[in-house]
């Protein structure tokens, strides 16, 4: 049973491939091996669920010499995000990209983005994970560009710098990690570490490694390529993107690795924390002032990382459940936006927010999903955001960090204000008259926000009560990196 | 010592090429470099003088191998980061076609629709 690990990236890659080949034979069937492949993976990462953390050689190479894919509660918890996510985005895409030519294209890229950002999840060595962050790159840089409007190849040119940018440091990084400790498996990484390597090289590294993560997650002073590069995507990419992308890329590497690799370092908890507040309060700054809605959308993944990055910088248990938590809860209603701004789009033709209105009436599946989501994102109880932001908040207090606290309550508000706006201006208020005989989208596109809506509600109600174990099982590997050494190693 | 010295500014070179340029393929010129200066890193990080290669042959001795030989993981490792490189600037490159189909111009201060 342990050797069906690596499905969950060969999966993926190889429909990639074989989807190409299929439709030159039969036409338009991408869309529904893509969603075979989509819930299939689901199911997989179901049936795994809760298993006992194990590791996989590949091709039968013990590690250290090896390469390992390594099941443990971290990554059990974002391959069941991504997999729920993907779910929901392909039902969403099915309908949507219609609109554009060379489908069968678009959904290769897609099921490369999901093989590397599995792999990125699963993979026990260094190398491996560059090479998997790149598959999942260079898939979303093109996807990005899909459109081949102006503005998209704009925004998918400066993604692609800035993206080159942060491969090519962080592969610098994993070569001085190499010549420091002469491995380049994780678990026998931090053992090297353990025993002791030169300090100069492991804090030039974390800061080579800070450096290549932060411009993937899009933290503060490394954000601009983020709100221009989410915005132009379709509408299902940008859910990707935003709901997926940076999390698996971006906090994801830098959870498994400055936690669970090198050990927490008081250093790097105050400056993740630092970036982390400067993010939210920026980013929550530059969105409120917004028009277009998925711009608007974009600049609140920067404050809502932000969120995330504070909860796990602060590194004591309710901190880092709390951000685990938020990570989970800001995939599922961000995604959501994202495909009803999609939605939007697809029925009025605009995104503008002042040439939208009252669409709550024409369309009640969608607007109502999207006024969950949109009292989610601000923390309204009891829906899912609330929660999370409740438990970043106290374990702030506790810990004495009053100043962080004031400022993440008020950046709540802020985004509150920000959502109030939305819900004012494209659900509510008076239906322009170009407007007056639009309908409801079809129904894989209404069936897959559906799906995310239910979750939101889901999450703030059910989740506090059952399913705890599966963010707490997470928080203790957080906590105890030790562990890691004894089953990711033979 | 030196050689990794000139490595470095080979790899500063190729950063300054990527920020200061305006000129979008000087820009990708200036991302190969740096993507270079990395791979020639990674390739001296196993190198040794009058190294042999590592090819274990029977009638060698293990312990005079091991100090002989160069390490051959880093060159493993380059050859899968030169094929990543070369898909990027494929990508890169083609998208900088398109830019110029739509935009009439490679001149990166001109393009700029998005703002805000």
């Amino acid at each position: 049973m342990e050797s069906w690990l690596p499905i969950f990236v060969v999966a993926p890659l190889g429909m990639a491939f074989f989807n190409l080949i299929i439709t030159k034979f039969v036409r338009h069937v991408s869309p529904y091996l893509t969603l075979s492949v989509v819930i299939f993976l689901l199911g997989l990462s179901l049936f795994f669920l809760g298993h006992e953390p194990f590791f996989y050689a590949v091709g039968g190479w013990q590690p250290p010499l090896g390469i390992t894919l390594v099941w443990d509660s971290l990554s059990q918890l974002l391959i069941l995000i991504v997999s729920i996510i993907t779910l929901a985005v392909t039902l969403f895409a099915i309908p949507y990209m219609q609109q554009y030519t060379a489908q069968n294209k678009f959904y290769s890229l897609y099921l490369l983005m999901i093989a590397g950002m599995n792999g990125v999840i699963l993979t026990g060595d260094f190398f491996n994970l560059f090479v998997f962050m790149e598959i999942a790159s260079i898939a979303s840089y093109a996807l990005v560009a899909f459109g081949v409007e102006a503005e998209e190849l704009e925004a998918s040119f400066k993604y692609l710098i800035l993206g080159g940018v942060s491969s090519t440091i962080i592969l610098l990084g994993i070569a001085l990690l190499y010549a420091a400790t002469g491995t380049l498996n994780m678990a026998d990484i931090s053992a090297t570490i353990q025993q002791g390597v030169s300090k100069n090289v492991l804090f030039f590294t974390f800061a080579l490694f800070l450096m290549g993560f932060g411009l993937k997650s899009a933290l503060v002073p490394f954000h601009a390529w983020l709100p221009d590069a989410h915005p132009s995507a379709p509408a299902p990419i940008s859910a990707m993107l935003s709901g997926l992308i940076i999390k698996a890329l971006g906090i994801y590497s830098v959870a498994r690795i400055f936690f669970i690799i090198f050990g927490i370092v008081p250093i790097i908890k105050t400056i993740l924390m630092v970036l982390g507040a400067l993010s939210m309060v920026i980013g929550v700054f530059l969105a409120v002032g917004q028009w277009d809605f998925k711009r608007l959308l974009a600049y609140h993944s920067i404050s809502q990382m932000g969120y995330v990055m504070v909860g796990i910088g602060l590194a004591t248990p309710l901190g880092i459940l709390g951000g685990l938590f938020h990570l989970l809860n800001h995939a599922v209603f961000k995604s959501l936006l994202f495909l009803c701004s999609g939605a939007f789009e697809y029925t009025t033709g605009t995104r503008q927010l002042k040439q939208l209105g009252g669409l709550i009436r024409k369309m009640p599946w969608t607007g109502s999903s999207c006024s969950i989501a949109a009292l989610s994102i601000s923390g309204v109880p009891p829906f899912n955001g609330f929660w999370s932001k409740f438990i970043i908040i106290v374990a702030l207090f506790q810990s004495q960090n009053y100043l962080l606290a004031i400022i993440t309550v008020f950046v709540s508000f802020m985004t509150l204000i920000s959502f109030v706006k939305v819900q004012k201006y494209s659900l509510f208020g008076v239906l322009p008259k170009k407007l007056q005989d639009i309908k409801e989208v079809p129904v894989l596109m209404v069936s897959g926000m559906v799906i995310l809506a239910l979750l939101c509600i889901g999450l703030g109600v059910l989740f506090p009560v059952y399913g705890v174990s599966i963010l707490e099982s997470a928080r203790n590997l957080m906590l105890e990196p030790a562990r890691y050494l004894q089953y990711a190693m033979p | 010592m030196l050689i990794y010295f000139l490595n470095s500014i080979l790899f500063v070179l190729g950063l300054y090429c990527l920020i200061a340029k305006k000129h979008l393929v000087k820009k990708i010129i200036g991302m190969t470099i740096m993507d270079y200066a990395i791979n020639l890193f990674i390739i001296l990080l196993g190198y040794k003088k009058d190294g042999i290669p590592p090819i274990l042959l029977p009638d060698m001795d293990i312990n005079t191998f091991l100090q002989q030989s160069v390490d051959p993981i880093p060159q493993a490792l380059v050859l899968t980061s030169i094929v990543i490189g070369l898909s990027t600037l494929a990508l890169m490159v083609a998208i900088s076609l398109r830019l110029y189909e739509k935009y009439k111009t490679f001149d990166m201060s001109e393009i700029r629709r998005l703002h805000g």
